[in-house]
């Protein structure tokens, strides 16, 4: 079927990418199946849950509603993006040990989201965490180690390749 | 406790501290899941493959007089249209209750039952030819309801089901009438309890790919029990499982949900193969909740008595469960709800009978606590109000009821290891249960409550005799120690589990070990993640597998140090002359002796439960079986506000007997999980239909608790040491979710005065049950002000 397109530019994850994209397009979808990066996931596709989650300019959004066409000229990051050569991100890493982790399917949108609060609130407590982070919907855990591990993080006892 | 010994010997090891099992250890694959590397059954390359989509019933009931697919086969870009004739083959998860095609045929039975399904190019073109399909029926008598469904003038959803009962229980164990009249205070009440949805996070999802040339399928999947796949996709599309091959990539979550053979699965492989191609089915969300298999709605009526000081004399249950549209796993279910009513408290008397109906609503099915979780919070409650009739403490009344390991209940389930008066102690300590219950002011109260559940069902679904799990290992020139599994890892952590049993009784290092789970052209059959049964069963074949590899590591451990074998100490990474360590071999070394003259070594271990523990003799008596059940205790605190009928629960105390933590930190979390999604069920979740329509088929609307709403949660493990379980461990991740409603009842009882008896309890449920005079007070809204 055909559909309208345009092309868009933007960084992700530290590089330049251009594409075609059809406008009606999500930028989930784009992601997932125009660049293959699958590590962001399609749980609601309506904003509810915030498994698609991903940053966008510094801001995390739901992936799932915003257009890919807005991606044009910003910089995203995704889960994808939090590792480096030097081992996990510090949030991924505290994730893990804390076993914050079960079925995982919603971690990347967690950790998207886990990771900018504390960046933007070093201080982060535990019931901002909460608040924060009430978005996101996990159904394995009942949420305390995720709690856990934030405030592993926070508290610096995390390890990790960054601080 | 009662069970001191441990079933299996640890190995001896210089390093000190817990390194496989009882370790408090990250999942295996944890890395994979916090970078999105992980790969789901949606994430796997599908660049070739063609959309799937399915065409599902808007009507609740109805004949299907045509299904017109001419135009939607004529669009271009569609490479297959197939309805119920694709298909003349029922399925089911229950051999002997098969009623459901993968495609309606003659008759839809429920909204969102599908009917015909595409394969096109692209999703635009998918949803056109779905768009183009024509249908022409005759609609019926819809019931909603149980009752409804019941009606004398009720016509039948299958034919061969009178009164459209799909299956109904009576049984009686002792003299219940005897124990009635012996009670000093006899009570009935009816309990409600709300259909509830696993909502996993992962929506469902399959990519089937028909190989042409040789007939052959592959089928990517959700499933939490391949090998009932396999064995469906077998029988619907009539072909050679030989010819059929299931993969189970990572799996965000189950609950229950993916324990059958699924609709989607059998449609994306019915049109991989009309295809001749790949298709990818990705189902939506709304598609999982019509796929449902959850709780039923449930109506229990129960009837307790009592001695002053107690001791329980005789129960009485009467259940209801609005099953939906097919059979599934009904029958058990319905028999679950009876069987559990036993084993965790000594009750001399029993008699249950129970009801499980067909309606027009999408299949209930197993989800965590199968069919165990509405009858223990109507027992649970019950026994809380007459002992406050009594003015007996909560605490106290459960323990003057107390079983004493090793014994068998009336109804033939064995108890090998009991850890409930542990659970009990903590919680009551941990909570300030003695100081703080009744002191907590106005709108805060504290409740408590037990519970329990199998560690597998002892009786497997298809009894064909071979063992109930099987675990592979292969040892190979790189010295690297492959585990292959069928247990399937939904992420509940199995595979973690299953390593560190095997790292346990090897005692290599972890970076020897890797885990392949589930691809049937490589894995072991195994039973499936149901029913908590692959700590324990599986657990054990893993143990039996090590150990068997072992003992030919240890053989040619003496064969390089030139000494008899029972002179050999093994260490893991190397082995010793134990009475002289400094002749050392290293593991490295060992294997090159192992493999001499007979190259890669692949052992089994197996496990079966043996026949004693498969159940009573009765009809139905296999369901509830296990080797070792897991006792749970918790108490919850919750606050109200009595102006806006809002519960906010402020913490939870649980404590789980798991026999013996394999992994003590992925206990909590289990224990953590269940209590919470128990947490769910009792205040926000509830499915709702209209004329038969999902009103709440999306994560908004059907309201699963967000962290906000999350009190925190402590956990307290008991070690009780099952004679049989893995070093004694047991299961953690169900029992502790059906404690949580009866405790959450009666804390909101002593913050308000009311006790709520059906769920959930909703701020409207809640506001009417303080303000009886306001408003009339709805049925299952007892209460008043003390």
């Amino acid at each position: 079927m055909m559909s309208v397109e345009t092309e868009i530019r933007f960084k992700l994850n530290g590089r330049e990418v251009s594409l075609k994209v059809p406008v009606a397009m999500k930028t989930l979808a784009m992601l997932r199946d125009k660049l293959g990066m699958t590590g962001t996931k399609y749980a609601c596709g309506e904003g509810e849950c915030g498994a698609c989650t991903v940053e966008v300019d510094g801001r995390t959004v739901n992936s799932c509603l915003m257009y890919a066409v807005d991606c044009d000229g910003r910089e995203l990051v995704t889960i994808e993006g939090l590792r480096t050569p030097e081992g996990l991100h510090p949030v991924q890493q505290a994730f893990v040990d804390h076993g914050a982790v079960q079925c995982g399917f919603c971690m990347p949108g967690m950790i998207m989201q886990a990771k900018n609060l504390i960046e933007n609130n070093p201080g982060l407590t535990r019931e901002e965490a909460q608040r924060g982070l009430e978005g996101n919907l996990c159904r394995c855990t009942g949420y305390t180690k995720v709690l856990d591990a934030v405030e592993a993080v926070v508290s610096g006892k995390s390890c990790g390749s960054r601080p | 406790m009662n069970a001191p010994e441990r079933s299996l010997k640890r190995v001896a090891r210089a390093a000190s501290g817990p390194h496989g099992a009882g370790a408090r250890r990250p999942f295996v694959d944890g890395v994979e899941k916090v970078t999105g590397t992980a790969r789901y059954t949606a994430d796997l390359p599908a660049d070739q493959a063609l959309v799937g989509k399915i065409l599902r019933s808007p009507y609740a009931h109805a004949e299907l007089l045509e299904v017109d697919i001419s135009e939607a086969l004529a669009l271009p870009g569609v490479h297959a249209v197939i309805t119920g004739d694709a298909c003349d083959m029922p399925y089911g998860v229950i051999p002997i209750a098969q009623n459901e095609y993968p495609l309606a045929r003659g008759r839809v039975r429920y909204c969102g039952d599908p009917i015909a399904a595409v394969a096109a190019v692209d999703e635009a073109t998918a949803d056109a030819a779905l768009a183009r399909i024509r249908l022409r029926v005759k609609e019926l008598p819809a019931y909603f309801k149980a009752a409804d469904s019941r009606q004398p003038d009720a016509i039948l959803l299958h034919e061969n089901k009178p009164g459209n009962i799909e299956r109904q229980v009576h049984n009686e164990f002792g003299d219940v009438e005897a124990g009635f009249a012996e009670a000093d205070l006899v009570r009935e009440h009816t309990f409600e309890c709300a259909e509830v949805h696993h909502a996993m996070m992962e929506p469902n999802a399959a990519l089937a790919t028909w190989d042409a040339e040789r007939g052959h399928l592959t089928l990517h999947s959700v499933t939490q029990v391949p090998y009932y796949v396999h064995l469906t996709l077998a029988r619907c599309l009539r072909m050679d499982p030989a010819h059929i091959r299931v993969i189970k990539p990572f799996v965000g979550g189950g609950f229950g949900h993916r324990t059958e053979a699924l609709n989607f699965e059998v449609i994306c492989a019915l049109l991989a193969r009309a295809a001749c191609a790949t298709v990818r089915l990705l189902q939506t969300r709304e598609e999982c909740f019509l796929a449902h298999r959850g709780r039923p709605e449930q109506q229990t009526r129960i009837r307790i008595g009592l001695k002053r000081d107690g001791r329980i004399t005789a129960c009485q249950a009467e259940v209801v469960q609005r099953g939906g549209a097919y059979g599934g796993y009904g029958l058990v279910t319905i028999l679950y709800a009876g069987a559990l009513l036993n084993g965790l408290y000594d009750i001399p008397a029993v008699k249950y009978d129970g009801y499980r109906v067909y309606t027009n609503t999408p299949a209930c099915g197993a989800m965590r606590g199968h069919g165990t979780v509405n009858a223990r919070y109507a027992f649970e409650s019950l026994l809380d109000m007459m002992a406050g009739e009594l003015g007996l403490d909560p605490i106290e009344v459960r323990r003057r009821n107390l079983l004493k390991a090793p014994t068998e209940t009336i109804n033939g389930l064995k108890i090998m290891s009991y850890g409930l008066p542990e659970c009990l102690d903590w919680v009551e300590q941990a909570s300030g249960w003695r100081e703080r219950r009744g002191q907590l002011g106005k709108g805060r109260g504290l409740g408590v409550a037990c519970s329990h559940f199998v560690s597998g069902s002892a009786k497997p679904v298809h009894w064909s005799g071979e063992p109930h799990a099987v675990i592979l290992l292969k040892l190979d020139f790189d010295g690297g120690v492959t585990i292959l599994t069928g247990a399937s890892d939904i992420g509940q952590g199995s595979s973690t589990i299953i390593t560190q049993v095997v790292a346990e009784i090897l005692g290599v290092d972890y970076s020897r070990l890797r885990i392949i789970a589930n691809d049937s052209a490589i894995t072991p059959k195994d039973n499936g993640s149901y029913s908590s049964r692959v700590t324990f069963m599986v657990g054990n074949a893993a143990a039996r597998a090590a150990e068997n590899l072992r003992a030919l590591l240890i053989t040619a451990a003496a064969k390089r140090l030139q000494v008899r074998e029972d002179e050999v100490e093994w260490l893991g990474e190397s082995a010793v002359v134990a009475s002289d360590p400094a002749r050392e071999v290293a593991f490295t070394d060992v294997v090159e002796e192992a493999l001499v003259a007979t190259g890669t070594l692949t052992v089994k271990g197996t496990f079966t439960c043996p026949e004693e523990f498969q159940g009573g003799k009765h009809r139905g008596g296999a369901v509830g079986s296990t080797m070792g059940f897991s006792y749970a205790a918790q108490a919850v605190e919750v606050s109200v506000d009595p102006d806006l009928g809002t519960i906010k629960v402020e913490k939870v105390w649980a404590a789980i007997d798991c026999g013996f933590a394999i992994n003590p930190m992925s206990v909590e979390g289990q224990v953590q999980g269940a209590v919470w999604m128990g947490m769910g069920q009792a205040i926000s979740e509830e499915t709702v239909y209209e004329d038969g329509r999902h009103q709440v088929a999306n994560l908004l609307d059907y309201r699963v608790p967000t962290m906000a709403e999350s009190p925190e949660i402590d956990v307290h493990i008991v070690e009780s040491i099952d004679p049989n379980g893995p070093f004694g461990a047991k299961e953690a991740s169900e029992g502790p979710l059906s404690g949580f409603m009866s405790a959450l009842a009666a804390a909101v009882e002593e913050a308000t005065g009311a006790r709520l008896t059906r769920l959930p309890m909703t701020p409207d449920r809640v506001f009417e049950a303080l303000h009886p005079k306001s408003r009339p007070a709805r049925e299952g809204a007892a209460g008043g002000n003390r």
